[in-house]
């Protein structure tokens, strides 16, 4: 599996203060596509988190490197099947789920290596994302979405609804939700699948 | 990189320019006792080991590095031995004031390998027990022999514990045998263009190499110290090595199927081709410098190399290490290929190990860790300085 690396800088901003909050100090953390390693080297700093990360651009390694993290310059399954079981209290995944070949196989393949998964996406259920596609008739293209119908990396794209749908029957619990209206206001769970454009959930594998 | 660029950076490594290590001169240490006792059950003494060193060590004693040479290197991995010469050192690229491995912070230490020719104890070299070379009657090494002998020069050195260890191809099995071997005297380990183990179309290729040398008749078993050296053969096995160093790619942009100082086919076996005639330069011009017996006995150690053996697998091989380990693999090196410098990185991971793996982008084959290259040199200098920030934070340990 592999999928285009896209323009993280951007991307990166409206979730990483958010999901970092979500990280408990001293957290074993592995970041799948860490991309230029912000998000990690504020945890590491900040947070005294001992990260690792995985990422497929050349470029980001680099910068990685630059920042003295431990990172895996590959596809983001491959990277994961070195890991023991257990190895990471939180396994993060920014904007890149909807990337993947096969969402599921991804999501457990987190649960296997951590504890709990971090998983952020941008919701298509989003008035915005609705009414471009009912009023212009044309896939939907903004700072979220920022792709050509042909050119996109997002081959899985969701609702926050289809999202709580899969966990259902994937046997996940969730733990947190949390709901975001770009460019980065929190909003509570009303009508979240209306009004965020992006949302992060914290999983745990509910059967084990 | 741009022509300019390659400029710019060569005018700073000439000798007297603000990134050459400068004018160097190989240091020698000669042990005999203890005998350094070997994997095949002999033992060798005296133990002369030819090497160079760059920068200053630290009073803390803490910024020392330790390069393992490859096949055919010698102990001169930077700057000039003499203002006439017309090539620095075997990495100068990487090692010098400023650079990768920047001699203003760091204490760079490079070893000739014993079982070599350039002057450390090797088949050429006297055996005291005769008074003649030793030639066939020289001990089958291992790399582990190797790296056991430059433990006692950096103990000799008075270094307790290296910041790190280094090395590309056959270098970067050396680095990940003292990973194991001294696991307590080495934070960092940057294996380069490498592997845990060369797979069985590497050893053919080996095999070949050494063939080529016991074929040609002034070989004699290895005693030719006397008379005429097996030339041919030694030129053939470089020239077998010279393709293995070169993707299929570069040499199609480097010669193509161009003819060499002719516009047409002559029809006989004379060099016609360019690659033909670019690899009997490369051949001829490697009998001056090595010896045929240093290259059979180094091409096999690096066949019996395997960090698995004695371990159930290549994961618990690696459970004495405790380094922070980069490993950097090329494109286009199907000698030493990504799959596995990746093996390798899970085996690191699978230990918990603090592990970079870097894939870079090139296309010049295994070469291309000893060619000018950006990426390598922001990779390896991002890697060592935050290693020594964090040694020294935590007060030795990384």
């Amino acid at each position: 599996m592999s999928w285009i690396s896209a323009p993280r800088e951007t991307k990166r901003r409206l979730d990483y203060e958010l999901i970092s909050e979500l990280v408990p100090q001293g957290s074993r953390v592995l970041d799948l596509g860490c991309g230029d390693g912000q998000l990690l080297s504020d945890l590491m700093t900040n947070r005294g988190c001992d990260v690792r990360g995985i990422e497929i651009d050349e470029t980001h390694v680099r910068n990685c490197i630059q920042r003295g993290l431990p990172v895996y310059h590959g596809d983001m399954l491959e990277g994961l099947q070195h890991y023991r079981n257990g190895s990471f209290d939180l396994v993060i995944l920014s904007q890149t789920l909807q990337q993947a070949a096969d969402p599921a196989r991804v999501i457990h393949a987190m649960l296997r290596v951590g504890e709990r998964a971090i998983i952020s996406f941008p919701n298509f259920g989003w008035w915005k994302t609705r009414l471009q596609l009912l009023l212009t008739g044309r896939m939907p293209r903004h700072r979220l979405l920022p792709y050509e119908w042909y050119n996109t990396p997002n081959v899985h794209l969701c609702t926050i609804r289809d999202f709580r749908i899969l966990c259902r029957q994937e046997g996940l619990q969730v733990l947190h939700e949390i709901f975001v209206a770009p460019p980065a206001r929190r909003v509570g769970p009303f009508l979240a699948n209306w009004r965020a454009g992006l949302a992060i959930f914290e999983l745990r594998d509910g059967r084990s | 990189m741009a022509t300019d660029d390659i400029v710019e950076i060569e005018q700073a490594s000439q000798l007297g320019g603000a990134q050459s290590a400068g004018l160097v001169e190989t240091q020698s240490w000669t042990f005999s006792e203890p005998p350094l006792e070997l994997d095949c059950g002999r033992s060798l003494s005296p133990v002369t080991q030819a090497y160079e060193t760059y920068g200053e060590l630290s009073p803390e004693r803490d910024n020392a590095i330790l390069i393992f040479h490859a096949l055919s290197g010698d102990a001169h991995v930077a700057g000039y031995h003499t203002p006439e010469d017309h090539r620095p050192g075997w990495w100068d690229t990487m090692v010098g004031p400023g650079k990768a491995f920047d001699t203003n912070r760091y204490f760079v230490i490079c070893a000739n390998i014993i079982g070599g020719c350039k002057g450390s104890t090797g088949p050429a070299s006297i055996n005291p027990a005769t008074g003649r070379p030793y030639g066939p009657d020289f001990p089958i090494l291992t790399l582990s022999d190797m790296v056991r002998a430059q433990e006692r020069l950096v103990t000799h050195l008075g270094i307790e514990k290296l910041l790190a260890v280094a090395g590309g191809s056959m270098g970067g099995m050396m680095a990940l045998d003292w990973a194991v071997r001294y696991p307590e005297r080495v934070a960092a380990v940057l294996a380069i263009a490498t592997t845990a183990r060369i797979t069985a179309q590497s050893i053919a290729f080996n095999e070949v190499g050494r063939q080529a040398i016991m074929a040609d008749p002034h070989w004699n078993e290895g005693d030719y110290y006397d008379g005429p050296s097996p030339e041919s053969g030694l030129a053939v096995a470089r020239m077998i090595g010279h393709i293995t160093y070169l993707s299929d790619e570069q040499m199609h942009r480097k010669f193509g199927r161009r003819l060499q100082d002719r516009e047409s086919l002559r029809y006989d076996f004379g060099t016609e081709f360019q690659v033909e005639s670019y690899l009997r330069y490369q051949g001829n011009s490697f009998v001056r410098r090595f010896d045929a017996n240093s290259y059979l006995l180094i091409t096999k150690a690096i066949d019996y190399f395997d960090l698995a053996n004695g371990h159930r697998s290549l994961v618990e091989s690696l459970e004495r290490a405790r380094a922070d380990f980069l490993v950097v693999s090329f494109t286009s090196d199907w000698l030493f290929p990504t799959e596995q410098a990746k093996e390798l990185v899970r085996a690191l991971q699978a230990n918990g190990l603090l592990t970079t793996f870097l894939e870079i982008s090139s296309n010049y084959g295994h070469d291309a860790f000893l060619l000018p290259n950006d990426e390598l040199s922001a990779a390896v200098g991002g890697f060592l300085s935050h290693v020594q920030r964090r040694l020294r934070q935590n007060g030795g340990r990384a």
